[in-house]
């Protein structure tokens, strides 16, 4: 008997929860673009529903130089690496107009990784690289766009690392070094503090 | 410690290198040397799919480790004192005491032995045993434990029948001693070893060849027949200093044929001007990408590696005729040529300044402008701030537990000139931007893997935009390129004026 009182006392205190989650805070990031990013405050999945949350992404400005931030929706995923992977599939996808996608056409993740220190490795695609269409500048632009969707969204990523084809690399196209986990860099970025509400 | 131990047994029990058997698929390669307090033995390398691999059942024996094969699951575990290595064979990531480190390659098993990358020693073993693991790739050491293993870089400046200079460049600085031996100047430095970087030295009248000694942490100049006296200079710091000179002068007259013999002595005046250290004596000029790497491509077909070519070669012309300064030409030529090996041939060259030149490329036509870029301090995390600090090229520390990666100190040559590197860039921006079309935000720090390895301030630089067609029929045109040239040089001379006010 007792034990069903403390069952049905947890289920009111989950629901309370899910009810002050969609009413107060869901609102609340629609409200204002969210200065804390809100994958960890994500709330429990329910099964059989799609969820989403917000995702900060990077594309290339129209003019080509700069990268902007744009909140965009992105599949819920289970625990850090699962949210990682939706959080580059995003990503490396198609760019919202007017703006462009950092990554060459028909790149895809391979395999995800985080370690406990907080470093990603993301495997990506051979197209990452062989469809590069090289200069410093749109490799820079490929490479944080990467490393900043996850660092700024995921705050237990502390550093990002991309393999290509299972293999660590030098470059993607000859400029940005690779070798090892790269921090966020919000220098490239035009509106770091104010993404873009799509 | 086992380690310790199992090593000094390993060192003393084996002399001769290990032969390893080549197969179908693994050649075998030089060999590294594994440098212990206890002494030297060659470890074996072969060669699997473009990678240098050590046996894993050498490297067993050498440092006591139990390796277990799951023929379940196709795994390997790799233990040392209670603690482990999984690697999972056709994966490239490791984990090491359940830490994941990643390698250039995953473990291959070729004809029954198992085969991991040479990194495996400094990243994965390293770590796991706490004790200080430095690999070297250039020079094919594996160092272990806290030994003082400075990196000597000698090169000869000039030869001729009467006297020929060498000059030594020691890091860290280490305290060294030159004696005549038979016919060899010995030059030997306070270390358990030394890590030469000896590069092609010509055969001549007076200097027939520089050898590292082999027993002992030594360097030999074998001298020619026209020997007949020598001198060391110290540059600078005295018997420690990190930069020496050594004259040797010969027994032919210095002067024209038929005046008589002008004998060295104290009172001689110097055989060779040393220049004043602010002065530039050699520059390296980088034409991006090459061979098999087009780098970006116009809208007009324009190839970048065509178009940096073209102006490296400008360049090198320009600043022989202005300057008379040796320029060094990291690829004269449609060639393919290694990120790290164009830092290392303008290192080997002695070049005061590098140069890489390139030309961008966008998603937007729109897109243009000329870009300087320095190597940036943040994206190296502390390693690179402790190696900036360093006065010397700091030693790396391994173990520990601390995060192995490639980017050591000694190899982070770049950490000792980001703020040379940046004036460097500032200047060169401010000249093009009086000729040239600039970007919104011409000046920009970035890990740019070519400049990370260069011993001297370096710098890359965009001219311009393939993608965008009009810059891409300038790049193409003599007046731009010119004017590009134009811009480098008055970078280059203002930032040698700045260095000698210093």
């Amino acid at each position: 008997m007792r034990r069903y009182l403390i069952a049905g006392l947890a289920i009111a205190l989950v629901a309370a929860v899910v009810v002050w989650l969609l009413v107060v805070a869901v609102p609340r990031w629609y409200a204002e673009p969210p200065a804390e990013p809100p994958a960890e405050a994500g709330p429990a999945p329910e099964p059989g529903e799609t969820r989403k949350i917000h995702a900060t992404l990077y594309f290339v400005s129209p003019g080509g130089l700069r990268l902007v931030a744009v909140e965009r929706e992105v599949p819920y995923g289970e625990g850090l690496a699962e949210q990682a992977r939706r959080i580059v599939e995003a990503q490396i996808g198609d760019a919202p107009a007017p703006y462009a996608a950092p990554f060459p056409a028909g790149t895809s993740m391979r395999a995800l990784f985080v370690t406990d220190r907080g470093d990603a490795f993301v495997d990506l695609s051979r197209e990452a690289s062989s469809r590069h269409p090289g200069g410093s500048l749109a490799e820079t632009l490929t490479v944080y766009a990467l490393v900043n969707a996850l660092t700024v969204n995921l705050p237990a990523v502390s550093a990002v690392q991309i393999l290509v084809d299972g293999q660590e690399v030098d470059t993607l196209a000859g400029h940005i070094d690779l070798r090892q986990p790269l921090p966020r860099n919000l220098r490239w970025v035009e509106n770091p503090d104010a993404p873009v509400q799509q | 410690m086992l380690v310790a131990a199992t090593l000094a047994a390993a060192a003393a029990a084996v002399a001769a290198p290990v032969a390893l058997q080549t197969s179908s698929t693994a050649q075998s390669a030089a060999p590294y040397t594994l440098v212990t307090r206890e002494g030297r033995r060659a470890l074996a390398v072969a060669r699997s799919n473009g990678q240098d691999m050590f046996r894993l059942d050498e490297l067993a024996a050498v440092f006591g480790l139990t390796v277990r094969e799951d023929t379940l699951a196709g795994g390997l575990t790799i233990s040392l004192d209670g603690r482990t290595i999984v690697m999972s064979p056709g994966r490239n990531l490791a984990s090491v005491g359940g830490r994941l480190i990643s390698l250039p390659a995953p473990a291959v098993r070729e004809d029954g032995a198992w085969l991991v990358p040479v990194d495996f020693v400094s990243r994965a073993l390293g770590p796991l045993s706490a004790t200080r693991i430095d690999l070297r790739k250039p020079s094919r050491l594996v160092i272990v434990g806290d030994l003082t293993v400075p990196r000597v870089d000698v090169r000869l400046d000039a030869e001729d029948a009467a006297r020929a200079r060498l000059t030594f460049e020691v890091s860290p600085a280490t305290p060294h001693t030159v004696t005549l031996e038979s016919g060899r100047l010995v030059v030997s430095f306070e270390a358990d070893a030394v890590d030469p970087r000896l590069g092609t030295i010509r055969r001549g009248p007076l200097v027939a060849g520089v050898t590292p000694e082999a027993a002992a942490p030594a360097v030999a100049v074998e001298l020619g027949p026209a020997f007949a006296s020598y001198r060391a200079v110290d540059v600078e710091g005295g018997a420690g200093a990190e930069r020496f000179v050594i004259e040797v002068v010969g027994t032919a007259p210095a002067t024209p044929p038929g005046a008589p013999p002008d004998p060295p002595g104290p009172e001689a005046a110097p055989l060779i001007a040393l220049a004043p250290s602010g002065d530039l004596r050699a520059i390296a000029i980088d034409p991006g990408h090459g061979g098999a790497e087009d780098g970006a491509c116009g809208a007009n077909g324009t190839l970048e590696k065509d178009v940096t070519l073209a102006v490296a070669r400008r360049l090198e012309s320009a600043i022989g005729r202005r300057l008379g300064i040796r320029v060094i030409l990291t690829r004269d030529g449609d060639e393919t040529v290694a990120l790290d090996e164009r830092a290392e041939r303008a290192n080997n060259n002695k070049a005061d300044l590098f140069i890489s030149l390139h030309a961008n490329a966008s998603t937007a036509r729109a897109a243009a402008g000329a870009e300087v870029f320095h190597l940036g301090l943040e994206e190296y995390g502390g390693e690179a701030e402790r190696a900036s600090r360093a006065s010397g090229v700091a030693l790396p520390v391994f173990g520990g537990g601390t995060r192995d990666i490639e980017m050591i100190p000694w190899e982070l040559a770049q950490a000792r000139y980001f703020d040379r590197s940046a004036a460097l860039a500032g200047m060169v921006e401010e000249e093009l931007r009086q000729r040239v079309p600039m970007s919104p935000r011409a000046l920009q720090q970035g890990p740019f893997r070519v400049l990370v390895g260069a011993n001297m301030p370096a710098i890359v630089v965009e001219m311009g935009f393939l993608t965008n067609p009009d810059e891409a029929r300038a790049l193409t045109s003599e007046p731009f390129q010119n004017a590009v040239v134009q811009a480098l040089l008055e970078g280059i001379i203002r930032f040698r004026d700045a260095a000698r006010r210093d």
